[in-house]
């Protein structure tokens, strides 16, 4: 195929903004990034190379540990929840119901709203001396007890409830449009088999679903990596560190306590992990695309 | 494999306000091929669902086998399903897909696979039956959907245009293997289809439907040679019949008045006293004949077009007062556009129609 030099250049110059924006914010970004962790940075960038130093500093960082604990805590339990929760609403929705548009709108309005407000919202919600145990409590439950927010052991498992809140929404409308391409013939051919209904979700409709769970998955996923305003705007990481994830850690790190060698190294890091759990997974996806 | 007979009486089925089938009756014998036949929208699928269960009747009964099966569940009515989408679950193997209802409804481990085998030997699906449906081609998707009917040894097997997303040869060599099928179990079978070849090699007997009603309940046979009105007249048949405007006389003999021709009835089945009154009359293009000019009931046409069809050709003719006619002729027919042609209307394969109520008369 030959192209004019003139829609050459054209095409050219209308791709060179990504392409800049692609080597010099991504590429080089992230490898600035690398190298830094790589030297005694402190307040300041500088180019002392001391090697892995800053990852032996890091590991031995009890903040950096409750970190990592509590973001595998939250990614584990938010994305499995969001799921579940996710697609039982969209099954429930999907049974035909009255002002199915309504009760759509509604599920998915969490989903409209920031961490930031969702995190405040559900911090006075969960604020013993103002939610939900104050209410119990002013209705006349005297020992009602809800203070998960304010223990250090169970503060993350807030953060979990928030994030589901929000995110299950997002959830539903997904597989409602996956549930909704599941031919009507499909339905029949079962209730003819006599297979109960919940059966036949299990059985026949989740299996055929692949590809609505692995679209709301990911989109989950990069949601746990990213975990930072939440924590911010629920608890600021606390009580003490028991709500610390990861990027709080090095947002901290990087303009609070003025250690830009330790804030990189601990990117770098998550950056790894990711690399590492989405590497063979695409490498497994262009593989399958081959053999087809 | 028992074989049930299927008895509606009265179904009345409607959506909101909007009747589809009002007091509808039908018999389905044991054993019978009924095939219910119809434009699209004239209720024949609706009746179908209403029979496996899978829609709600407003009023009226269904028996299936003797029992009243009006408001059991499809399970439990005896009665097996075969959709036009195949409807094979799409994650499951071949053999999963026939043994997974059985296998919920608890049939014991050996009984199910002997079905299963015995379906797939049937169908010739024993060497598929690891496969899953998306990598068989379209008819072999369709036997599995009919192998997964008849595991479960109905009494009444349901088909609802099961052919109508396979291309042409699939088609022809599927209704073979359906017929055979029929023929070999001896199973209460009823078929929905819009395709006329379909019913009219398929069926024991045809329902004939248009807006909700049994227009007519007939033999393959006698729908084609005795429609009873014009719309089941032209539904059957391809190529179709041809219909030709006039009025009935009766002079010395009743005669059929087209333009200048002047057609004989005389050895017409008048269903009742002809009357002078305008009519229509209608032909299937294989049953006018060619004959020699001095044949004192013969008309002459001019030939406008020559329809090679493989087998035999059709040709449209024009009469000279402008009533346009096909018929069918050998497949090495010497006829050319232009030509003039003698041509003979038989009587007794002739069908005549009320102008304004299309009854036959």
């Amino acid at each position: 195929m030959r192209l004019s030099l003139n829609s050459r250049l054209s095409a050219i110059s209308a791709l060179l903004p990504a392409l800049l924006v692609m080597l010099v914010v991504y590429i080089g970004a992230t490898s600035w990034t690398v190298w830094i962790s790589l030297t005694s940075s402190r307040m300041l960038p500088n180019n002392n190379f001391v090697g892995l130093r800053q990852y032996q500093i890091l590991l031995g960082n009890d903040r950096w540990i409750t970190s990592v604990h509590n973001i595998v805590i939250y990614g584990v339990l938010f994305v499995s929840l969001a799921l579940l929760i996710g697609f039982l609403l969209a099954v429930a929705i999907d049974q035909r119901i009255r002002a199915e548009d309504t009760i759509r709108s509604i599920y998915l309005y969490p989903y409209s709203m920031s961490f930031v407000v969702t995190g405040l919202v559900w911090q006075w919600l969960l604020n013993p001396t103002l939610g939900i145990q104050h209410v119990l409590r002013s209705w006349g439950f005297e020992g009602a007890t809800f203070d998960w927010i304010v223990r250090p052991e169970t503060a993350i498992y807030c953060l979990v409830v928030a994030g589901v809140w929000q995110a299950s929404g997002l959830v539903m409308a997904i597989m409602l449009a996956g549930l909704r391409g599941v031919d009507e013939e499909i339905w029949k051919a079962a209730r003819v088999d006599g297979l109960p209904k919940w059966r036949v979700y299990v059985s026949i409709i989740i299996p055929m679903m692949g590809a609505s769970f692995a679209t709301a998955a990911v989109l989950l996923s990069t949601g746990v990596v990213r975990l930072y305003d939440l924590s911010v705007a629920m608890t600021n990481g606390g009580p003490g560190i028991a709500s610390e994830v990861p990027a709080k850690f090095v947002m901290d790190h990087l303009f609070e306590r003025a250690n830009i060698g330790l804030a990189t190294a601990a990117a770098t890091t998550m950056l790894i992990t990711v690399v590492a759990v989405v590497a063979p997974y695409l490498y497994w996806r262009t593989r399958k695309g081959e053999v087809r | 494999m028992q074989k049930s007979n299927v008895d509606i009486r009265s179904l009345q089925i409607g959506f909101g306000g909007l009747k589809v089938l009002e007091n509808l009756d039908l018999h389905v014998g044991a054993s019978e091929f009924l095939v219910l036949l119809g434009p699209s929208g004239c209720g024949k699928s609706t009746l179908l669902n209403a029979i496996a269960g899978l829609i709600e009747v407003k009023g009226g009964e269904i028996h299936i086998g003797g029992r009243d099966v009006t408001w059991a569940e499809p399970k439990d009515r005896g009665i097996a399903m075969v959709f036009q989408s195949y409807a094979l679950y799409p994650r499951m193997s071949v053999r999963r897909n026939m043994s997974f209802g059985l296998k919920v409804a608890r049939t014991p481990q050996s009984e199910i696979e002997r079905r299963v085998a015995e379906a797939a030997q049937m169908l010739r699906l024993t060497n598929l039956l690891e496969r899953r449906p998306s990598e068989l081609s379209g008819g072999q998707r369709q036997r599995v959907a009919i192998g997964r009917a008849l595991v479960r040894h109905a009494g009444v097997y349901l088909f609802d245009e099961p052919l109508s997303n396979l291309d042409a040869q699939l088609r022809a060599e599927l209704r073979v293997e359906i017929k055979r099928l029929h023929a070999r179990l001896g199973a209460t079978m009823i078929y929905v289809t819009h395709d006329q070849i379909e019913a009219l090699t398929l069926a024991d007997r045809i329902a004939v439907m248009q807006g909700g009603v049994i227009q007519q309940l007939d033999t393959p046979k006698k729908i084609y040679r005795e429609p009873v009105n014009r719309f089941v007249a032209s539904f059957v048949g391809s190529p179709a019949m041809n219909f030709i405007p006039g009025k009935l006389a009766r002079g010395s003999e009743v005669a059929f008045i087209a333009g200048v021709n002047q057609l004989s009835l005389t050895g017409y089945a008048f269903r009742s006293q002809p009357t002078e009154a305008p009519a229509v009359l209608g032909i299937r293009p294989e049953h006018i004949e060619l004959t020699a000019s001095n044949d004192p009931s013969s008309v002459s046409a001019r030939v406008e077009m020559v329809e090679p069809m493989g087998a035999d050709t059709l040709i449209w003719c024009r009469l000279a007062d402008g009533t346009a006619f096909s018929l069918r002729h050998d497949a090495d027919t010497q006829v050319r556009v232009g030509d003039t042609l003698t041509v003979r209307f038989p009587a007794d394969a002739m069908s005549l129609f009320d102008e304004t109520s299309g009854q036959r008369l």
